[in-house]
């Protein structure tokens, strides 16, 4: 495949104004700032949880309750959520309460534990404490960071763009392992190893090996250990290093960016408004779990994709067209405030027009060109038709042939391969293989069109992707021009996101959220801010 | 109770017994793809023919195969088949209400109850396996169609997984329930037919007939055609989409008084 990224001039192919452009960004800026501001002011259960998680505390009950879920009960019950758990955890540990994390745990579940409040030099002790803890969690995530640079630079990267990104999802981690080896060695660049359905709404995260899930596999530490190591053990055979990519959406967010920090994943699924839209995660629940995380991801090095691609699953991708582009801004603007640099996001967008409109195709390459234009320096990930896959593996093998075209066309960074077989059967063994023989053909016959293509200015494709920024300003502005302090919550509790009204009351793991104190301290979160 | 109708098509086009068509009628062509688990060579090619054969394909024209990876081979086989069908003793389920969309069934929904339509949706039994009532019942939706959360008029109240029977019984009276949704996805030993015939069971005993909310179950083992010996008012099986579960819920409980939708039920 000799594909090389598109030589772009500073305004791109489509000559967008940079004014314009600007003025898209500063409205996201307006929009996300007080959000951002909302998420600084609260901490969640799984906030916590991810702090002590960071601090080396594994393992589950023998019910399968995670230990990191009874020691954050116990300490809320006692002293509250807002102070955060540090203080109280450690200066219970300094009291002798506990050998370490895990005894205390126990003991804290038996009811043997109180926990307090610490004061003077018992805070400060319990601070140093905590912060040393907690510190050598980050300092693994540093590691695991170098260590991928290292194996990167040793074994050597992927050999072109787009990564070719591939899912795996038996429900079974040891049937996931051959599959994924095999999907490498039939040349994915990545491979995302699909959830259990469900997992996104459980409150923990589930524990050890697992070899049963629907639909997916249970994202868990130790899942995420078995198929590093297994594609470590591949990526020498072949000479490349093959990423690996799990889900940070859901209840547990912050659990596991951590988990994925410390087991060197190296690509993230991670939206800003996801879980809110389609999950019917609480708001404010999802915003604060949601920078933890990306702080997190920053700072392990990993790549985050966003979900845009949910959008038109569910609404015309014509239609709603701009709403992939404000999304977009606003998953960018939250992603560098949370210290993500442009290399780390993959910002998502889907070819789902209905192939029936008149020039779907150019629609297609207008959109995933103006996504292209704004955000020059993001990967970005490009996926596959879903919508219009109605069984017609034929039809279907063209869709996604036109799919890769644009892919080649406006140098995505990412693309998950698209099956003919989608919406039939969870992809069959020649399904994947015809799959990658479609990509090959046109990386190879069109990797490099991008350098003769220019869109006539002017023309139906630079005016539509004109039309789009245009209709995604306006969107941006009735948003700012919401009431109250953060318009952007009233925009999603009033539906302006077309799909439902998600008040910031409402919604499952509100009762995780706590505003914090004037004494909230996490040390996690302190050394996160600082790496900025 | 259910008004379903199993139909035994006499010959549409008062047509006998027919073959496959490839581009001369009676020619009985059809076309295959499979992989088997062996590397290509001329012994896997002629395995394929075999097995081909075996399905009732003769000649069959091995004209593509292609290795994949190490210890795989894909087939695609051209070849004439000698079965007839006979469309007069094809039995269906054909669907006896037209198919709105959610604008048309929200507006059916307000015509006829004045007021929102409850649904309450589980699994039931040990069955852990959301995906089947999500599908249907989240916004997310299922191929392209959005889940009944999206209407306007229905309210939906999602019980999630492993509900038992009591619980959900319970639930539908304190909810005022409709209609009640059941999914049964991973099945053992039919444990998905005993559950419904337990659920509808209760329902019956803990409603007067009239009262009784509407019975759906759904899964992918499931057969269309079992609504009455399961005691449920209907059965849908795989590849049922929000939208048809949602015509059907309009259709029996908030009918219109004349036909409203111009779309056929085709």
């Amino acid at each position: 495949m000799a594909t090389t990224t598109p030589r772009r001039t500073s305004r791109g192919k489509l000559d967008l104004d940079p004014a314009t452009v600007r003025h898209a960004r500063s409205l996201a800026r307006k929009v996300g700032r007080p959000i951002v501001r909302i998420a600084q002011q609260h901490t969640t259960v799984s906030v916590e949880r991810a702090t002590l998680r960071l601090a080396g505390l594994e393992g589950a009950d023998a019910e399968g309750t995670p230990w990191v879920n009874r020691l954050v009960d116990v300490v809320r019950a006692d002293v509250g959520l807002e102070h955060g758990v540090a203080l109280p955890v450690w200066d219970a540990l300094r009291r002798a309460e506990g050998a370490d994390l895990r005894e205390l745990a126990e003991k804290a579940s038996a009811g043997s534990v109180t926990f307090r409040l610490p004061e003077g030099q018992d805070e400060k002790r319990a601070r140093s404490a905590a912060g040393k803890a907690v510190g050598a969690g980050i300092k693994r995530i540093d590691a695991r960071r170098t260590e991928r640079e290292r194996l990167v630079k040793r074994i050597g990267d992927a050999p072109a763009k787009p990564w070719i990104y591939l899912i795996v999802a038996t429900g079974d981690i040891y049937e996931d392992i051959p599959q994924a080896q095999a999907a490498a060695r039939e040349g994915a660049d990545v491979i995302a190893v699909i959830r259990s359905t469900g997992q996104s709404l459980l409150d923990f995260v589930p524990e050890g090996a697992t070899r049963e899930g629907f639909a997916g596999t249970y994202a868990t530490q130790e899942n995420f250990r078995l198929m590093r190591a297994a594609l470590d053990e591949t990526s020498r055979e072949l000479g490349r290093y093959v990423r690996l990519t799990n889900y940070a959406s859901g209840l547990c967010m912050p659990e596991i960016a951590a988990l994925a920090g410390l087991e060197r994943l190296d690509m993230m699924l991670n939206d800003s408004m996801y879980g809110i839209l389609f999950r019917d995660i609480n708001p404010i629940r999802t915003f604060v779990d949601q920078r933890f995380s990306r702080q997190v991801h920053a700072r392990a090095g990993i790549i985050i994709n966003t979900g845009e691609d949910n959008y038109l699953t569910t609404a015309d991708a014509v239609e709603a067209a701009h709403t992939v582009t404000t999304s977009q801004l606003l998953n960018e603007y939250f992603a560098k405030e949370a210290g993500l640099e442009d290399w780390q996001l993959g910002l998502g967008h889907a070819f789902e027009i209905d192939p029936d409109v008149p020039d779907s195709f150019r629609l297609e390459l207008a959109h995933a060109m103006l996504a292209r234009d704004l955000f020059p320096a993001a990967p970005l990930k490009w996926m596959p038709p879903t919508r219009h896959m109605t069984g017609d593996v034929f039809r279907g093998y063209l869709l996604d042939g036109f799919f890769n075209l644009v892919g080649a066309l406006t140098g995505q960074g990412i693309l998950l391969v698209g099956m003919m077989t989608e919406a039939v059967v969870t992809p069959w063994l020649s399904d994947r293989d015809l799959a990658l023989q479609n990509v090959r053909y046109v990386m190879n016959a069109a990797g490099n069109l991008h350098e003769d293509f220019r869109p006539q200015p002017g023309g139906f494709i630079a005016s539509r992707a004109r039309q789009v920024l245009a209709e995604t300003i306006e969107l941006l502005d009735t948003i700012a021009d919401e009431p109250g302090s953060a318009p952007l919550l009233e925009a999603i509790a009033d539906g302006t996101f077309g799909l439902m009204k998600r008040p910031a009351d409402k919604g499952k793991g509100l009762e995780g959220v706590a505003k914090k104190a004037r004494d909230y301290w996490n040390p996690a979160s302190e050394m996160l801010e600082a790496g900025r | 109770m259910s008004k379903q109708t199993v139909v035994s098509t006499s010959s549409p086009d008062g047509q006998g017994p027919i073959r496959p068509y490839g581009d001369t009628t009676g020619d009985g062509m059809v076309q295959l793809s499979f992989t088997l688990p062996m590397k290509h060579s001329k012994v896997a090619e002629g395995a394929a023919a075999q097995l081909a054969n075996k399905m009732g394909m003769d000649p069959a024209l091995v004209v593509h195969a292609k290795q994949m990876g190490e210890d795989y081979t894909f087939f695609v086989v051209y070849g004439r088949v000698n079965h007839l069908v006979d469309p007069s003793v094809v039995e269906i389920v054909e669907r006896d209400y037209p198919l709105l969309t959610p604008k048309e069934a929200n507006a059916a929904i307000k015509r006829g109850l004045r007021r929102r339509l409850t649904v309450v949706g589980a699994c039931i039994g040990s069955d852990a396996h959301t995906v089947g009532i999500d599908a249907i019942l989240n916004v997310k939706g299922f191929a392209g169609e959005k889940g009944l959360e999206y209407y306007r008029e229905l309210k939906v109240v999602n019980l999630g997984a492993q509900v038992s029977v009591p619980e959900l019984v319970e639930q539908a009276r304190e909810e005022k329930a409709d209609a009640v949704l059941v999914s049964q996805v991973v099945t053992q030993r039919d444990a998905h037919l005993l559950n419904t015939r337990e659920m509808s069971a209760a329902f019956r005993e803990s409603y007067p007939p009239d009262k009784r909310p509407l019975l759906i179950v759904g899964g992918p083992r499931f057969d269309e055609t079992m609504a009455v010996e399961l005691g449920v008012d209907r059965v849908f099986s795989r590849g049922t989409t929000p939208g048809e579960v949602a015509s059907f819920l309009v259709h029996r409980l908030a009918p219109a008084p004349e036909p409203q939708s111009t779309r056929k039920a085709s």
